[in-house]
């Protein structure tokens, strides 16, 4: 149970996948203007990052990974280069049917993710993920526990960020620098404050 | 020969992405490898030769069946494309250098979530023919290793004295005279970077300025700024 709860700790804050990551930043610089669109986005990521993480890894252990072939009576087969196509397939399906699903059962909350679902495929943040798991040989318990400890990681960040670039807004920032630059400088700042987690060790 | 290559349209595609259309400081595409892989020179280059090679010829694949791929499904198509050649790209790398492809981790896997390679395909290729498509991806590969070169020389350089591995300054604690500056070799300083490079640009050309939401208005008794 520690190991699970360090784990969490470990990949919402110190291994935060936005700021000491920079994974999911193109949508992470586009998204946070405004608060109420980065936390849909910051939920919807949380949510497929949960279920594509341990999915990928079932999938990785039962086909793929050296091996694994076995229980069908093949052995010595190595499918472990296939793992990038089979992750973003799975993604992109995975994103396509839960878009489906909420587009049936739960039409408010699809309206209200609506835009951002599609998005999600090509968000480096959730192919990360399942990279992650499979370099660092997660197993079920702790995939599913990182993929929603790192969802909820990027969703605070990007949360945070926006709340940075409403009052931002309002000030006296030169010519150049408007809009993007400033951003970048945020989120350098940003990182740099999620870095005081690094030293926890746990 | 040379002149049905390069002719008006595949120069554009080429050298407009360098500066006036950078995809990283003016797209925002492709930010998350720009920033995660260049503590290192080394690291870098490989990187940026990997990106603009998966760029130009997943381009060039698309454009070539373009008119074949029906819309509704035309993302997982292009996923599928460039996921091949990313593993390509992937397995070489470990067959040829395995000490960088440890050093980039999951970051050539990412290359297939990379918005330039996606960007490309998506704005460009599927409505061109396959060699400007080819001569866009080159283009636009090699504006994103423009700007991942210059970070990785301000991060390697100042954070560790030193370019490629070879000694540029030496540094104090072998009795030299640079104090490292270790925040460099730490992820803000990518950021940083690659902000102050946009601040750059855009002063140069200033017509990529954003325009301001609000303007501070300035007192009119005199003493401006206070009040």
């Amino acid at each position: 149970m520690e190991n699970y709860i360090s784990l969490f700790v470990k990949a919402v804050f110190i291994e935060n996948l936005a700021l000491s990551f920079f994974l999911g930043m193109c949508t992470f610089i586009a998204v946070s203007k405004k608060i109420s669109t980065a936390m849909g986005l910051g939920i919807a990521v949380m949510v497929v990052q949960a279920i594509t993480v341990p999915a990928n890894n079932i999938v990785y252990h039962a086909l793929l990974k050296e091996d694994a072939l076995s229980w069908m009576g093949i052995t010595g087969v190595d499918l472990s280069f296939l793992a990038l196509l089979s992750c973003i397939g799975m993604i992109a399906a995975l994103v396509q049917i839960l878009e489906m699903i909420l587009d049936k059962f739960f039409p408010a909350l699809y309206h209200a993710l609506g835009i951002f679902l599609p998005l999600i495929t090509v968000n480096c943040a959730i192919l990360g993920g399942s990279l992650f798991m499979i370099e660092r040989d997660y197993n079920l318990g702790e995939s599913v526990t990182y993929g929603v400890g790192s969802g909820l990681g990027w969703a605070l960040a990007i949360t945070v960020m926006a709340g940075v670039r409403e009052k931002l807004k309002y000030s006296d920032i030169p010519a150049g620098l408007q809009g993007l630059g400033i951003t970048f400088i945020t989120a350098g700042l940003m990182s740099l404050g999620f870095m005081a987690f690094s030293g926890i060790q746990l | 020969m040379s002149s049905e290559i390069f002719n008006d349209e595949t120069k554009k595609v080429l050298v407009e992405p360098l500066v006036t259309n950078n995809p990283i400081t003016l797209q925002v595409l492709g930010i998350c490898s720009a920033l995660a892989v260049t503590s290192q020179m080394s690291t870098s280059l490989i990187m940026a030769l990997a990106l603009t090679l998966v760029t130009a010829f997943s381009s060039a694949a698309i454009s070539a069946i373009r008119n074949h791929i029906p819309s509704s499904i035309r993302i997982i198509v292009q996923m599928t494309i460039i996921a091949s050649l990313v593993i390509v790209v992937d397995q070489c790398l470990k067959a040829f250098a395995y000490d960088v492809s440890k050093q980039l981790s999951v970051f050539v896997g990412l290359i297939i979530t990379n918005c330039i390679v996606m960007g490309r395909a998506e704005a460009y290729a599927m409505k061109n023919p396959p060699l400007e498509s080819f001569m866009d991806g080159i283009g636009n590969g090699a504006g994103y290793s423009l700007i991942l070169i210059i970070v990785a020389f301000f991060r390697e350089t100042l954070g560790s004295g030193k370019l490629l591995g070879i000694e540029v300054f030496k540094l104090t604690k072998d009795g030299g005279w640079y104090d490292p500056n270790g925040l460099m070799l730490l992820p803000p300083s990518a950021f940083f970077i690659i902000g102050l490079i946009i601040w750059g640009v855009r002063q140069w050309k200033p017509k990529q300025q954003e325009t301001v939401e609000f303007k501070i208005m300035s007192i009119a008794h005199g003493e401006g700024g206070h009040h």
